[in-house]
């Protein structure tokens, strides 16, 4: 086969992975229509789709690229500090305070990608602990920026577009951080089907094959760190507004780890990974503590442990299964 | 002289950290497994001596004994039952499985015995200070430094002249081979969970005084535990010392000298650490 015949063939099937299934839709229109369904848990929602934001922005190093990171909360944190500092300090508009945020937490991302690139998973994982603590620990020591313990108060966002004002039952943040995960979602599926997203896919199956084959490995995994990062900083900034406060509690480990734990639940290396496991992670959160708020943890511990030890194989194959099942029924599908 | 009475009480702070973490630099290196839950065990082994104390009024020096047998008996019965299914998974999946045993451990101990601080109050001969040569040091500072000193020396005599020892190291180098000729790693990795992780119930009971202990204790010191064995190597015993040591004496003085710095220095080091030298600062090169 020739070299055009083969670009052409690979054209082909990204164009065709781009093409959106008829599911990814009514994923969407679900995630829309709970704004009329459920008016009263429009700020569970909320968090919901940041979530989803947090770990979407962690399935694209960890699901596309192969790279570990136990302290993602660096960047989310990063990303909400920024966007806080934004609405005290200059601005009071939310979409600068957004994208100001995005771009800190990207800049973060490309700074500290070169140490994250080097070693193996082992390596991997423990420096992207010392830097998630890292950076909890200078935003605890940098008290007269960050309010230290006591955290940011006293934000006060001004209308999305000068058009819609943040209220009390989160009206307005569901529908802004929804708005903003399904552009930046949008912009994530294209990247991933475009051939850089298929170039990362083969540096995470097999680098050496890859590096063999021209890719620029470093440049290829900073960049995609540095996205990674400004999608968490657009999700930290997200939470700073529509909660309108920041503490160092969104740069604490059991952030980065639960993120994990959502990517885990929603299976990694496909971008509606991270929106089905935040959607189960909340719910599950929030009923758990609804009967046992003190030791909510425990039950989280006692899933996760459960689900790495065998549950995500029963479960993953049992929705593998029914989609199988239904697409069956239609009569096509692949 | 405080300079030497900072850097006994560094010393002493960082001989606990060896006895808590030399369990978990050798799990790391013979079944490369990344258990993070290793700090869970330190904690039970503090509560043993913790409610013993309180409850039963039982001496603090016979606490320690049964503080190492209840966690070697834990690691032992979760070793078979919930780790061995997880050797041949990812370092991520490890790593999810282990937060997921500190989560639940953390709010276990919440549940049983509250979230308070606790405090013990150790026999009078362990308490005070007296002066040699002039330097002011703490009774149960020495001790401790007695104590783990003689724990480490067992530990270098078992693991470089004991046969267990030399087929220890022959599995750590590589496992295959050492299987091939007839090594029970499996049995040997039970044993070595089992002892790591009751130094570790040792180490929390010891600690106690030195670093505190609530139920947050796992979460709140593993990151000392991995800087210990990802700066000390796992190839050796005296690579995790010595990084012990390091990070007892540099984080004692760092928060005396430099007290707004807080742990920065210490993250800060371990993250400059790994980039340079992956593989520990004191490993042979494996090459």
């Amino acid at each position: 086969m020739s070299t055009a015949d083969l670009t052409a063939r690979v054209r082909g099937s990204l164009v065709l992975a781009r093409k959106w299934h008829p599911a990814e839709f009514v994923v969407w229109v679900m995630a829309a229509a709970a704004f009329v369904l459920f008016p009263r848990q429009l700020l569970l929602l909320n968090e919901i789709a940041i979530l989803a934001l947090f770990a979407l922005s962690l399935d694209l190093i960890v699901g596309y690229a192969g790279i570990v990171s136990l302290g993602h909360a660096a960047f989310l944190g990063m990303g909400a500090y920024t966007a806080g500092l934004i609405a005290l300090h200059v601005t009071a508009d939310p979409l600068v305070g957004l994208v100001i945020g995005m771009a800190a937490s990207g800049l973060l991302g490309l700074v500290t990608s070169p140490l994250v690139l080097k070693g193996n998973d082992l390596t991997r994982l423990m420096v992207t602990l010392g830097i998630g603590l890292l950076m909890l620990e200078l935003a605890n020591s940098l008290g007269w920026l960050t309010g230290g313990a006591d955290g940011l108060q006293g934000i006060a966002m001004g209308k999305i577009l000068g058009i819609f004002e943040f209220d009390l039952f989160g009206k307005t943040a569901y529908a802004y951080s929804l708005t903003v995960l399904f552009l930046l979602f949008v912009l994530a599926r294209r990247i991933v089907h475009s051939p850089f997203g298929l170039s990362l896919r083969a540096v995470r199956d097999n680098p050496l094959r890859a590096a063999s084959s021209g890719v620029p490995i470093p440049w290829r995994l900073a960049a995609v760190y540095t996205l990674s990062a400004a999608y968490a900083g657009a999700a930290g900034a997200l939470l700073a507004q529509t909660t309108q406060f920041v503490s160092l509690d969104v740069l604490d480990f059991h952030r980065s780890a639960d993120v994990m734990l959502v990517l885990i639940i929603g299976g990694a290396g496909w971008l509606y990974g991270g929106i089905v496991g935040a959607a189960v992670f909340k719910l599950l959160q929030d009923w758990i503590a609804w009967f046992t708020p003190q030791y909510w943890q425990f039950w989280i511990g006692l899933f996760l442990v459960a689900f790495v030890l065998g549950g995500r194989e029963i479960l993953h194959g049992g929705i593998r299964a029914l989609v199988a099942r239904v697409s069956g029924r239609r009569g096509g599908g692949s | 002289m405080t300079l030497l009475t900072i850097l006994i009480d560094g010393i002493a702070y960082g001989m606990v950290l060896f006895v808590l973490a030399s369990g978990l630099s050798v799990t790391l290196g013979l079944m490369n497994f990344v258990n993070l839950a290793h700090g869970a065990f330190a904690m039970v082994g503090g509560y043993v001596t913790v409610l013993l104390m309180q409850r039963l009024g039982v001496p603090f020096l016979a606490t320690l004994p049964a503080a190492f047998l209840v966690a070697a008996l834990a690691g032992l019965v979760l070793e078979r039952t919930l780790y061995r299914p997880m050797y041949a998974k990812s370092h991520l999946d490890q790593v999810m499985f282990s937060i997921g045993l500190v989560f639940m451990a953390v709010a276990a101990m919440k549940y049983a015995v509250g979230s308070q601080q606790q405090i013990i109050s150790l026999p009078s001969f362990l308490l005070g200070r007296f002066d040699v040569f002039g330097v002011s040091v703490g009774r149960y500072r020495l001790f401790v430094i007695v104590l783990c000193g003689l724990l480490a020396l067992a530990l270098f005599w078992g693991f470089v002249r004991t046969r267990f020892g030399s087929r220890l190291r022959a599995a750590v180098d590589d496992a295959r081979v050492a299987r091939g000729l007839g090594i029970p790693v499996t049995a040997l990795f039970a044993v070595t969970f089992a002892v790591g992780s009751g130094l570790a119930g040792l180490g929390g009971a010891l600690g106690v005084e030195l670093l505190g202990l609530d139920p947050t204790f796992p979460l709140k010191f593993m990151i000392y535990f991995l800087i210990v064995v990802t700066v000390g190597g796992t190839t050796t015993i005296t690579g995790p010392f010595f990084a012990a040591m390091l990070l007892g004496v540099a984080d004692v003085g760092g928060k005396y000298f430099i007290p707004q710095a807080g742990a920065f220095i210490i993250y800060g080091v371990m993250v400059a650490l790994l980039i340079l030298r992956p593989e520990g600062l004191f490993a042979r090169s494996r090459s």
